[in-house]
C-alpha cells in the first residue's frame, strides 16, 4: 500500500466544485514542496472513493480511517469486489476532512467509531466499484463497437470476451470519464464474490513492519517545533500563575505558552521540551472539583439510582410480575472510569498562518478536527487543512478533538509549525473516560427457576446528548441502553430505564463499546446469578431462553461446544460463559478459563469465542478484531480502574494502569459462523463480553460473585 | 558533542549528553520508525538494539550508547533475524495499529539471535516488556515461533 497526498484529488474536486474545495487547492499549492506526490487531474473520478490518475494508477479513497481494525483492507476489497481490481493494483489515500463526500452513512458525519465502518459501507462501496466498473466497460464497448454485455472486467482490464481483445483501466480512463454516470448498476450475488469473504492479506501490514508507516506523531516539517504540555490537574481548573524562568534556562527550550487551562513548553525536541515542563512552576487554581474522590462520583450515582429512568423498552408488567415471583433476585454492579491508552499518546501538528491553518493528526472524526481547528483560529473551514494518517489506536478516544483544539490554541502563539505531544502522563490524568456506571437490576423466577420478570435501570451520563446532541430524542441516550435494550432472553416482562447522571469531574466519552461494553458485564455476570438461584447450569439455563433466537443459539452451543463445557477442571479454575448481542447486530459467545490462585491472583488460560457477524469481508480481520477486543476486555476487567482523589486522577503510566502483557496473554480461539446475514460489527464485541466471561469463570473456580469492575481487587478484598 | 552508531553510520550531534537515544533518533536524526509510549521503559515501543541487545531508546542517554552500534527498525531487515522476523509478521499479518510493532520486532529480532529455538518461556521473558493494546499477542508469539523454524539462525539458545 502506498498512502499519498491527497493533493491531486484535492485539485480535480476545486476544478469542479465550489468554494468549499478550491481553499483545498490552495493550500496545497503552498506547500506543494511538502507533497508526496504532485500529478495533473486524474483521468476518471467518478465518485468519491475511485481514481484513476493519467499514468494509470489506480487510487482509492478511504472514507473511514486506519487505527488497527483493519478498515483500509476490508473498505478497499467492498471497492475492489465490484471494481474488478486487484488489491496488488490499487494505493490508498486518507479521505481529507468532507462530511459531504465522505459521511459515515449511520451518523451523517465523517466518523469511525461503533463497530460501523463494515455494516454501514456494505453497499455504498460495492456500488461506487460496480459504476466505476460498468463505465469502464462501457467505455471499452464503445471502443470496440460492441454490447458491453459481451465484455467483462478482471483485475483492471476490460476483455471481450468473443475476440479476445483488451483495454485496461487506464488505456479506458479518459473515455470512461465523458460518459454520463449511470443511476443504477447491479451489484455482484454473493455467491460470486471472489474477494469478498476470502482473508486477503492487509494491505497495511508492510509499512507497519519496518517502521514507514506514518502516525501523526511522526509528522516532520521544516521548521518545526515541538511542544509538550500540562493541563489543570483537575477538571475546571486554572492557571493562576508561572515561573518559567528556569525552563526557559533549558537548553533547546523556545517558548512558554500559557492557556487559560494550561501550560505548553515549545522546544526543538522533545527531551527539551519535557524537561522545561518539569522545570515550570505553575501555580493552578482547582476550581470547584479540588476535593472530590471517586466515592463522592459513587455516592451520586447511587443516589441517582433511587429515582426512576427514562423507559428504552418495557415488555408486559415488569411489577406486578417481579412482585409475583416465586423468588426473587437483585443485584447493584459498578463499573469504573476507565482510559483508553492508546500506544500512540495524543497528538497533532498545526501551523497557524496569517491566510489559513494547518493541521496534521489521527483522528476518527476528521471534519470535527477540521471544525474545532476552524473555531479556535476564526477562520472559515475552507481555509483550514487537515491532514489525517494512521492511528495508533483509537477505541473511542480519537472520537474526541481536545487535543486538536488545544494544539490550534498553543500554535496560534508560535510563530512556526508546532507538533504537541503529550507525555503518557498526560495522556492517562487528561483522557476523556469510559464514564462511572451504577446499575440496579433485578429478575423473578417461577417455581422451576425460569425468569419471568426483569428489571435493569443503568444509572450513568448521556454521552449522546453531548456528543451528538441530534441523536439525543426524549431524553433517550441509544449508547447507553445499547446491549441491554436488545435483551433476547425470552423473558414475558421486561423494563430497561436509563437514569442520566452527569458527574462533570472527568470528560466522558465513548471507549471501545461503552454502552455494551458496561450493560453485558452486567447482564451476563446477572444472568449466572439467577442460573444459581434457580441450581441451574449457566449455559442450559441461558439455552432454555433463547429458543426463538437460533443464531443466538447457534453461538452458544458453537462456543461451549469448541470450549468443552462442562469438562472437569482442575482446583482453583473454572468455566464461565457471555452471549452477546446488541445494535451491533453481531451474535457472540464466549468461555472463559480461569484459574485464581490461592493468594487471589487470576490467570486466564484460554478464551474461546463463536462469532455470527453475518457475511464476513474478511474471516482472518474479524478474528483478528475479536481477538484485540478480547485482549483489551481483559485489560480492563481484570485491572482497569480510574480514580479520583482531591480532584486528580490517581493513576499515570503503564505502571499504574496495568494493562495485559505476553505471558498474561491466553489463546484466544475464534470460530466463526457463516451464513448470508446482513454484516454485523465486530470492532467492540470481544471486548463486551469478555468481563461477563471473566467474572462468571471467577465465579465457577471461587464460588464468589464479583459485581464490581475491576475484577482483580475485589477477588484479593474477597479472598482475604 | 556526541558520537552516535545509527544503524552503520555514524553521527555527530550537538545533543545532551543526558538526552535519550529515543528523541535523538526521532526529533535530531527524523527516525521516526522507533516510536514513544510512555518514556519510562514500561511499554517497550521504543526498543531499539544496543550492539544487539534490545534496550528502551527512552531511559538510554545518548552517552550509553558511545562507542556502540544502535539498531532500528528501519535497519533491521538487514540482520537476518529481523529479516525473518518481518516475513513472519507480514505471513501472519500481525500489526493491527501497528504502533508498537517496531518495538516488538525488535525484541523479537534479538530474542531470535540469542534463542534460535525460543521456548514459551523464553518468549514471555523476552517479550513482557513490549505491551500492545491492540492484542496481538498471539500472533506474535505464532510469528515468532514460525520465524525461528525458518532456516537456523545461529546462536547459543540453539541447543537448549
Amino acid at each position: 500500500m502506498t498512502t499519498v497526498s491527497r493533493r491531486e484529488f484535492v485539485t480535480v474536486l476545486a476544478a469542479t466544485g465550489g468554494g468549499l474545495l478550491l481553499g483545498y487547492r490552495v493550500a496545497g499549492a503552498q506547500r506543494a514542496a511538502l507533497a508526496a506526490t504532485a500529478s495533473p487531474s486524474p483521468s476518471f473520478a467518478p465518485n468519491a472513493f475511485i481514481r484513476i490518475g493519467p499514468d494509470g494508477g489506480i487510487t482509492l479513497i478511504m472514507p473511514q480511517v486506519e487505527m488497527g481494525q483493519g478498515v483500509y483492507t476490508s473498505m478497499s476489497m467492498l471497492l475492489a469486489e465490484e471494481f474488478e481490481v486487484a488489491p496488488g493494483q490499487i494505493r490508498l489515500e486518507h479521505a481529507p476532512p468532507d462530511d459531504k463526500l465522505y459521511a459515515n452513512p449511520f451518523f451523517g458525519e465523517q466518523m469511525t467509531g461503533a463497530s460501523s465502518s463494515v455494516r454501514a459501507f456494505y453497499e455504498p462501496l460495492r456500488r461506487a466499484g460496480a459504476t466505476a466498473r460498468a463505465m469502464l466497460v462501457a467505455a471499452a464497448a464503445a471502443s470496440w463497437n460492441v454490447d458491453p454485455a459481451s465484455c467483462r472486467a478482471r483485475k483492471g482490464v476490460v476483455t471481450h470476451t468473443s475476440s479476445g481483445r483488451t483495454l485496461t483501466y487506464g488505456a479506458l480512463a479518459a473515455k470512461a470519464a465523458a460518459l454520463p454516470v449511470p443511476d443504477k448498476v447491479a451489484l455482484k450475488d454473493p455467491k460470486h464474490f471472489t474477494l469478498i469473504g476470502t482473508p486477503a492479506k492487509r494491505l497495511d501490514t508492510p509499512s507497519k513492519v519496518n517502521g514507514t508507516a506514518q502516525y501523526g506523531i511522526d509528522v516532520r516539517l521544516p521548521g518545526m517545533l515541538i511542544a509538550t504540555v500540562a493541563a489543570s490537574p483537575v477538571l475546571g481548573g486554572k492557571v493562576a500563575g508561572v515561573d518559567d524562568q528556569k525552563a526557559k534556562a533549558v537548553p533547546g527550550v523556545r517558548q512558554v505558552v500559557r492557556l487559560d487551562d494550561a501550560v505548553a513548553v515549545v522546544a526543538d525536541h522533545m527531551w527539551a521540551a519535557k524537561q522545561g515542563l518539569a522545570a515550570l512552576a505553575i501555580r493552578w487554581e482547582d476550581g470547584p472539583n479540588a476535593k472530590l474522590s471517586t466515592a463522592d462520583v459513587v455516592q451520586g450515582l447511587a443516589n441517582a439510582s433511587e429515582t426512576a429512568g427514562v423507559t428504552a423498552r418495557k415488555d408486559g408488567d415488569p411489577v406486578s410480575a417481579l412482585a409475583g415471583a416465586a423468588k426473587k433476585v437483585e443485584a447493584v454492579y459498578e463499573s469504573p472510569f476507565l482510559a483508553h491508552v492508546t500506544m500512540e499518546p495524543m497528538n497533532c501538528t498545526v501551523h497557524v498562518r496569517k491566510d489559513g491553518c494547518e493541521v496534521w493528526t489521527c483522528s476518527q472524526v476528521l471534519s470535527r478536527a477540521q471544525a474545532t481547528a476552524a473555531e479556535v483560529t476564526g477562520f472559515p473551514r475552507e481555509k483550514v487543512v487537515v491532514h489525517n494518517h494512521v492511528l495508533g489506536g483509537g477505541f473511542g478516544r480519537r472520537l474526541e478533538v481536545d487535543y486538536v483544539t488545544q494544539a490550534v490554541r498553543i500554535a496560534k502563539q508560535v510563530d512556526a509549525p508546532v507538533k504537541v505531544v503529550w507525555a503518557r502522563e498526560e495522556d492517562v490524568q487528561h483522557d476523556v473516560y469510559r464514564p462511572y456506571y451504577y446499575d440496579r437490576i433485578a429478575a423473578g423466577l417461577d417455581p422451576s427457576g425460569r425468569p419471568v420478570a426483569w428489571t435493569h435501570r443503568i444509572v450513568g451520563p448521556a454521552i449522546v446528548a453531548r456528543y451528538t446532541p441530534h441523536f439525543f430524542k426524549d431524553g433517550r441516550d441509544i449508547d447507553a441502553v445499547n446491549g441491554a435494550k436488545q435483551l433476547v432472553y425470552d423473558i414475558p416482562a421486561i423494563q430497561i430505564e436509563h437514569v442520566r447522571h452527569e458527574e462533570p469531574v472527568l470528560n466522558t466519552g465513548f471507549w471501545r463499546g461503552v454502552g455494551v461494553t458496561h450493560n453485558n458485564f452486567v447482564i451476563e455476570s446477572f444472568i449466572d446469578e439467577l442460573a444459581a438461584a434457580a441450581t441451574q447450569d449457566p449455559v442450559a439455563f441461558r439455552r432454555a431462553m433463547l429458543g426463538k433466537s437460533p443464531r443466538a443459539l447457534a453461538v452458544l452451543d458453537l462456543a461451549t461446544k469448541e470450549a468443552r463445557w462442562g469438562k472437569p477442571l482442575p482446583r482453583g479454575r473454572g468455566h464461565g460463559v457471555a452471549f452477546l448481542y446488541s445494535d451491533w447486530d453481531s451474535y457472540l459467545a464466549q468461555v472463559a478459563e480461569v484459574e485464581v490462585t490461592g493468594s487471589g491472583d487470576v490467570r486466564v488460560h484460554r478464551i474461546v469465542c463463536a462469532v455470527d457477524c453475518g457475511q464476513i469481508v474478511n474471516p482472518e480481520i474479524v478474528k483478528a478484531q475479536i481477538e484485540s477486543g478480547v485482549v483489551y476486555g481483559i485489560s480492563a476487567a481484570l485491572w482497569g480502574e480510574v480514580t479520583l482523589k482531591d480532584g486528580r486522577v490517581e493513576q499515570s503510566n503503564f505502571h499504574n494502569y496495568r494493562v495485559l502483557r505476553m505471558n498474561e496473554a491466553p489463546p484466544i480461539e475464534v470460530h466463526l459462523v457463516r451464513n448470508g446475514e446482513a454484516p454485523g460489527g465486530i470492532g467492540e464485541p470481544g471486548t463486551a463480553v469478555t468481563a461477563a466471561a471473566l467474572s462468571n469463570a471467577i465465579y465457577a473456580a471461587t464460588g464468589k460473585r464479583l459485581r464490581k469492575l475491576p475484577l482483580q481487587p475485589g477477588l484479593a478484598i474477597a479472598a482475604r | 558533542m556526541v558520537s552516535l552508531n545509527v544503524n552503520g553510520t555514524v553521527h555527530q550531534l550537538d545533543v545532551p549528553s543526558d538526552m535519550p537515544v529515543l528523541w535523538v533518533l526521532r526529533d535530531v536524526l527524523g527516525m521516526t520508525g522507533t516510536k514513544f509510549g510512555c518514556g519510562m521503559a514500561l511499554c517497550g515501543a521504543c526498543t531499539v538494539q544496543l550492539d544487539g541487545q534490545a534496550i528502551r531508546s527512552c531511559v538510554t542517554p545518548v552517552s550509553a550508547a558511545a562507542g556502540k552500534v544502535i539498531t532500528t527498525i528501519e535497519a533491521i531487515g538487514n540482520t537476518p533475524a529481523g529479516k525473518k522476523v518481518q516475513a513472519a509478521w507480514i505471513a501472519l499479518d500481525v500489526p493491527q495499529c501497528g504502533y508498537c510493532q517496531s518495538g516488538q520486532i525488535m525484541s523479537a529480532s534479538a530474542l531470535l539471535a540469542s534463542h534460535a529455538h525460543p521456548t514459551d518461556a523464553d518468549i514471555d521473558a523476552a517479550m513482557a516488556g513490549n505491551i500492545c493494546r491492540c492484542g496481538t499477542y498471539g500472533r506474535i508469539r505464532t510469528a515468532i515461533k514460525r520465524a525461528a523454524q525458518d532456516a537456523p539462525i545461529g546462536g547459543k539458545g540453539a541447543t537448549r
